[in-house]
């Protein structure tokens, strides 16, 4: 467990993204209120005992709002650093094994194709064209996180393959493909894990991103990036409508940030031979 | 009156003590030779001297350079020292250099941080220094960019790097031990030369024993931090007293004992081999050019023996051992493996296959660090049919390591437990453990520190003998290959260019290369190897 204090960033980037997961499984058993109920009359109002963030423009409590609206972002990320990572991860691996063939040059050159077009603007294309859903704004952000898992998994993997043990294990008879999966996968694991949690905070602003414009989640489900949007006409009568949300939306990416950094420091141990 | 004078120096970092109580003296023209196994702290007594040391290090005792007491300096004066009056030359040429500026720029660099001279200058004064490091500007223009140059060359760029001030003080750490010999010898001598030139007092670290004894005027030995014998080197080669000291020369001039029985049928016949590399020039659908590793290369292992291969980098030594493994295909020619080819349609045949394993230089990348030694040491089994199981398993895992002279205990552990000799063994035992014909030992012995080294050496020589092995040695290092083999062949570019029994070519080398080999080979006064 001291592993956890080698790091100045790791425990407060923990304990800020913790927050956020806890309200988001909260809000499937409990919120304070419920967010598709409307109570015009108890409208704006400002934080208070009964509505710790205050209310928005149509009553409902921004507390209970942020809670669903954590679920919403973080599925919608997760989800996303999950396509990335399974189709990019074997991606990498494959174009590592086969340096230099033709299955590389695909695969680097189809990833080069979609890093060249702004990423936002295509899931602003494929949400236009497929309709506005948290489905579709999942697939858009996860096609995007595709070449970057491809990328880091192959630079890592390239190194690794020139290392002695490869070497033996190719003596021990071993294919590319087993390989793979049982040296190079285990190395580069760390990495992996430290560039998900960015993208992880990334998927979250772009989600955010998405739904300010209205192309992410729907009414009525509840999504940061749609209060904000939503309260901006207001933001000079009830600051705090958008002030929440932003705050939740910084706070979360902020601790994402963190941990991330602190996880390197933890899992790469050439930074960790050089703090000591 | 000494230039360099430790006195007492004591050293730790971080509580944990890496010195105690050195002592040495380098005097204006003299080589101070400080010999060491790693971790043996002579790194650290040099770096002491620029006070280029870790965080966390305190140090006590007296270290004066040219009448200047360097511990009480501050970190400005010591930046005026470093580079002026010590100038430092490192192992690793390839790294030593920056990538991105030319050759003449990282010389001049030196001299503008310490002069006030305009760049036209520094730059004329940069040749001066690559001149004398025998870079001629005509054929090494400052204009050069390091990937240009071969390790040799680099070598002297650094070394040039370190001259230009004409510095009192040269520290070389382990100048030539990532080249090859005959680039060593020429280094060598290049730093003897300049010495005598500038009067300029010069500490030679290194592990290597024949290395100094050759150069230095004095020398230190040392071990855990201790000087554990000083003295003019002619002096210290005869009266030596500690016996570390002792086994150290013993290590350095060891012969395992072989009975190398040999037997007449050949198990590995490689016949004109042929590896042509090709590589494209711009891109994909630039010219084609073809480069031929090896070249028409025949010879002939048989059943028991020990068969060296010599050869400097880049001459074709590990393709041809990846073409023997099945790793790559040939372009021509055949390998033959008992009788049975090492290819077949294309594929590696894996009959043959399964009689052959390797051990590698580097033991720190030899071994996945994910994983421990049990998992290490079985990999092999994966050429198997039917890889042994439960109890069976469980007893050639045991029996591997044991044979190496491990305890069936360390198949728990991880590889970053062990030290690197330790390593080396566990290399071999996963070489060992499908009971294979013939072992490849692609410089298995090269990383090792002299006594590990030796040690290493006679569980090879017993296990040849208990298990009846065939060893293909390949080596850089002579005096090893010597020790350790029947025959050998020397290789250069692609072609071999001798071929012998051990002694006969080594002490009668015919060809002109193998004649420079030995001749550049640094040996240990014949007086002292006789003691």
């Amino acid at each position: 467990m001291s592993v956890l204090f080698h790091s100045r960033t790791l425990l407060p980037g923990l304990f800020l993204s913790l927050v956020f997961v806890a309200a988001a499984l909260i809000s499937l058993a409990w919120v304070p209120y419920d967010t598709t109920v409307l109570n015009i009359a108890n409208r704006m109002k400002l934080p208070s005992w009964e509505h710790w963030l205050g209310t928005d423009q149509f009553g409902r409590d921004i507390l209970s709002m942020i809670m669903v609206g954590a679920r919403t972002s973080i599925a919608v990320a997760l989800v996303a650093v999950g396509i990335g990572m399974s189709v990019g991860v074997p991606l990498g691996l494959a174009a590592a094994a086969r340096k230099g063939g033709w299955l590389d040059e695909i695969i680097m050159r189809a990833n080069d194709l979609v890093f060249a077009f702004p990423s936002l603007l295509i899931a602003v294309m494929i949400t236009a064209v497929f309709g506005a859903s948290a489905l579709n704004a999942i697939i858009a952000i996860g096609i995007f996180n595709i070449p970057v898992f491809a990328r880091l998994t192959r630079g890592a993997a390239l190194s690794l393959w020139n290392r002695d043990y490869i070497l033996a294990a190719r003596v021990a008879g071993k294919g590319p493909a087993r390989i793979s999966l049982e040296h190079i996968l285990p190395n580069v694991a760390n990495l992996l894990i430290v560039q998900g949690t960015i993208q992880f905070s990334l998927g979250i602003l772009a989600e955010a991103g998405l739904s300010y414009v209205g192309l992410g989640a729907q009414p009525p489900t509840a999504s940061w990036g749609r209060m904000l949007a939503d309260s901006q006409t207001m933001i000079s009568l009830a600051p705090h409508l958008a002030l929440f949300p932003g705050l939740a939306i910084l706070l979360t990416v902020l601790g994402l940030n963190l941990m991330g950094d602190g996880l390197r420091d933890i899992l790469d141990p050439k930074l960790r031979r050089a703090r000591v | 009156m000494s230039l360099l004078s430790i006195e007492n120096l004591s050293l730790s970092i971080h509580g944990i003590p890496v010195l105690k109580d050195v002592s040495m003296q380098v005097a204006p023209g003299r080589i101070l030779g400080v010999i060491g196994e790693s971790g043996s702290g002579k790194s650290m007594s040099a770096f002491s001297v620029m006070q280029l040391l870790p965080n966390g290090t305190s140090c006590s005792g007296n270290i004066s350079l040219a009448g200047q007491d360097v511990l009480t300096l501050g970190e400005r004066d010591l930046c005026r020292i470093r580079g002026r009056d010590v100038g430092m030359v490192f192992q690793e040429p390839m790294t030593a250099l920056n990538p991105l500026q030319t050759i003449g720029a990282q010389v001049a660099e030196t001299i503008l941080v310490h002069e006030n001279v305009s760049k036209s200058e520094a730059m004329v004064r940069a040749a001066e220094a690559l001149r004398r490091a025998e870079l001629p500007q005509d054929k090494f223009p400052l204009s050069r960019y390091p990937h240009e140059l071969s390790g040799g060359q680099r070598q002297r760029v650094v070394i040039a790097m370190a001259i230009a001030l004409r510095p009192k003080l040269l520290i070389a750490d382990e100048p030539t031990t990532a080249l090859d010999v005959t680039t060593q010898a020429q280094i060598l001598e290049l730093l003897k030369k300049l010495v005598s030139e500038d009067n300029m007092g010069l500490m030679l670290i290194s592990h290597d024993l024949a290395v100094v004894a050759d150069l230095a005027d004095d020398l230190v030995i040392m071990k855990n931090g201790e000087v554990v014998e000083a003295g003019p080197t002619d002096t210290v080669f005869r009266t030596m007293q500690h016996p570390y000291s002792k086994a150290l020369l013993a290590a350095s001039n060891h012969v395992p004992d072989r009975e190398g029985l040999v037997q007449e049928t050949p198990l590995l016949k490689v016949q004109n081999v042929v590896r042509d590399y090709v590589t494209h020039t711009h891109g994909w659908w630039g010219k084609t050019v073809h480069f031929r590793a090896v070249n028409t290369v025949s010879f002939e292992i048989k059943k028991g023996e020990s068969l060296g291969l010599v050869g400097e980098s880049g001459c074709g030594k590990s393709t041809l051992t990846r073409a023997i493994l099945g790793l790559e295909e040939v372009q021509g020619g055949e390998i033959l493996f008992d009788g049975q080819p090492v290819f077949t349609h294309h594929h590696a045949n894996i009959a043959v296959r399964r009689r052959m394993q390797v051990v590698f230089q580097d033991p720190y990348g030899s071994f996945n660090p994910r994983w421990k030694v049990e998992r290490l040491i079985t990999e092999p089994f994966h050429l198997l049919d039917n890889p042994p199981k439960g109890a069976e398993r469980d007893r050639t895992i045991a029996g591997a390591l044991e044979s190496v002279g491990l305890t069936a205990e360390d198949r728990h552990k991880y590889i970053h437990e062990f030290s690197g000799g330790q390593r080396q063994r566990i290399a071999i035992a996963r070489a060992l453990i499908i009971k294979p014909d013939l072992i490849i030992l692609d410089e298995a012995v090269s990383a090792l520190d002299v006594s590990v080294r030796a040690q290493v050496l006679d569980l090879l020589a017993d296990l040849s003998d208990r298990l009846d092995l065939t060893y293909l040695f390949i080596s850089h290092d002579l005096s090893v290959v010597r020790s350790i083999t029947d025959r050998v062949l020397v290789m250069k570019s692609g072609e071999i260019v001798e071929e012998g029994p051990t002694g006969a070519v080594f002490d009668a080398p015919k060809h002109d290369y193998t004649k420079q080999l030995v001749a550049a080979a640094p040996v240990l006064p014949a007086d002292i190897t006789a003691a």
